[in-house]
């Protein structure tokens, strides 16, 4: 399942895990650059466990050597979206891969409502199931306060 | 079975064991042959002084620089920071001199040493120019010298010309904003970045002159002298057994007076123009070899720039009354 029990979204690495420090977020970055991937950082504000394409905040960042860079970035994306989920991704260039090889979400609202399950009844007696966040009743930008 | 070593959301934090710290050699250093060989910051000094020819007063001061770092790394050992104060001392500095008087390879080496010191975590040199800081049109600015910043960070950034920054004939000029994002991050990231701007020494005098702000976050203003053409000669006899080349019989004598005409003409920029002269040189030696074609050629005669090759130069040809 793509949701588990406390109701926090849960995609990419880590996110079973409780919230990563800065630091640790710094030692992840720096691993990625040690392996020569461009970081980006992405933002959004529907918590669908299957909405994989967020907005991009600013370009994804090539050549850089440390961290520092990425954390900067993070903490802009934090002071303008402070109640969006933000993720941090990690491109490998690598001829053939060409692809995110890290994703992992690095900022949460103040509370995830969760997500409720809705039932269509179709035909004859089958019942299909979908997963709805209660935070998407809300308009775009006004989901988790602010 | 063992707890988890991360805690489940919802369920209380586990108690954290500090982790084990690991073992930094400069950071129970008590004296200074301890830092120095726990950084071996001493190699890279002694390099300085073995590659590079003259320069002692840019030499002495780096050594000073570098003491002090040693003296600071020593310090904080024992807990002697300042209070209410970032520990990282600025290193922000300023080259100035005439072209080819070594700028961007002294820059190379200063990086190299704060790494190893610990001063910058990577230690690799972002060389940039006006170009790459300032955009094009309104709002292009911020965000180019932005990207060039984050490249840097964990290093050093290499500003060159850093006076063609400052445009004081066009007000509007975008050099002013891409000034303002670098003094900011000059102040607000000192433990990330260390900024050398370079330039030549009357130009970057209007420039500070024009930016007191930038004159004061720069703590080291390094003065880059000309050569001599003694220290000239050195550096191409390094620069040509660099190649496996070696001056001939006379050639060294002719390469001399080479000099000294050179140096009176125009546009003389020291080392990179030993460098011009000598490739010139090759070329005409190259060719001199290539005219006989059916002559077995030995190591030596592929190896050894004649004083022909050198007085060809049209240098002597100006000079000739």
């Amino acid at each position: 399942m793509m949701t588990n029990p406390t109701g926090r979204v849960t995609q990419g690495q880590f996110s079973f895990l409780p919230d990563l420090s800065d630091d640790e977020i710094r030692m992840q970055v720096d691993y990625g650059l040690r392996k020569g991937h461009a970081w980006s950082v992405e933002y959004t504000d529907d918590p669908h466990p299957r909405n994989t394409y967020w907005e991009m905040f600013g370009m994804p960042m090539f050549d850089l050597r440390d961290a520092a860079g990425v954390m900067l970035e993070l903490a802009q994306c934090r002071r303008t979206f402070p109640d969006h989920y933000i993720r941090l991704m990690a491109f490998d260039s690598t001829r053939g891969v060409e692809s995110i090889a890290m994703s992992f979400i690095v900022n949460r609202p103040k509370s995830e409502p969760g997500f409720g399950l809705v039932r269509q009844e179709a035909e004859g007696r089958n019942i299909r199931c979908t997963v709805h966040a209660y935070a998407a009743d809300r308009p775009e930008g006004e989901r988790f306060g602010a | 079975m063992s707890t988890p070593l991360y805690s489940i959301p919802g369920s209380p934090a586990p108690a954290a064991a500090p982790p084990p710290a690991p073992p930094d050699p400069i950071g129970a250093a008590r004296t200074v042959n301890e830092v120095l060989a726990g950084s071996r910051v001493e190699a890279v000094m002694d390099e300085l002084d073995r590659d590079l020819v003259g320069l002692a007063p840019v030499k002495s001061r780096i050594r000073d620089i570098a003491a002090l770092l040693v003296v600071d790394k020593l310090r904080a050992n024992l807990g002697l920071v300042p209070a209410g104060r970032t520990p990282a001392p600025s290193l922000h500095m300023c080259f100035t001199g005439n072209p080819g008087t070594g700028k961007t390879t002294v820059a190379l080496r200063i990086a190299q040493i704060l790494h190893r010191l610990g001063y910058v975590r990577q230690g690799h040199v972002v060389s940039v120019t006006r170009d790459d800081l300032v955009g094009q049109y309104i709002g292009h600015t911020a965000p180019k010298t932005r990207e060039v910043l984050k490249k840097a960070m964990g290093g050093v950034l290499f500003i060159d010309e850093a006076y063609y920054l400052y445009r004081p004939e066009n007000e509007r000029d975008y050099g002013q904003e891409a000034i303002e994002i670098l003094l900011q991050a000059m102040e607000n990231h000192r433990d990330d970045l260390v900024v050398i701007l370079a330039g030549y020494k009357e130009r970057m005098d209007t420039f500070f002159r024009s930016n007191p702000g930038m004159n004061s976050r720069i703590a080291h203003h390094i003065d880059f002298p000309d050569y001599t053409p003694d220290e000239l000669l050195q550096i191409a006899e390094r620069m040509l057994a660099g190649r496996q080349y070696r001056f001939g019989e006379g050639a060294r004598a002719a390469f001399a007076q080479y000099l000294g005409r050179r140096t009176r003409q125009p546009h003389f920029a020291n080392a990179r123009s030993v460098r011009n002269a000598l490739d010139r040189a090759r070329l005409r030696a190259a060719s001199r070899l290539f005219a006989d074609r059916d002559r077995v050629l030995t190591e030596a005669e592929l190896t050894t720039i004649l004083p022909a090759d050198i007085l060809a130069s049209r240098v002597f040809a100006a000079a000739a009354p």
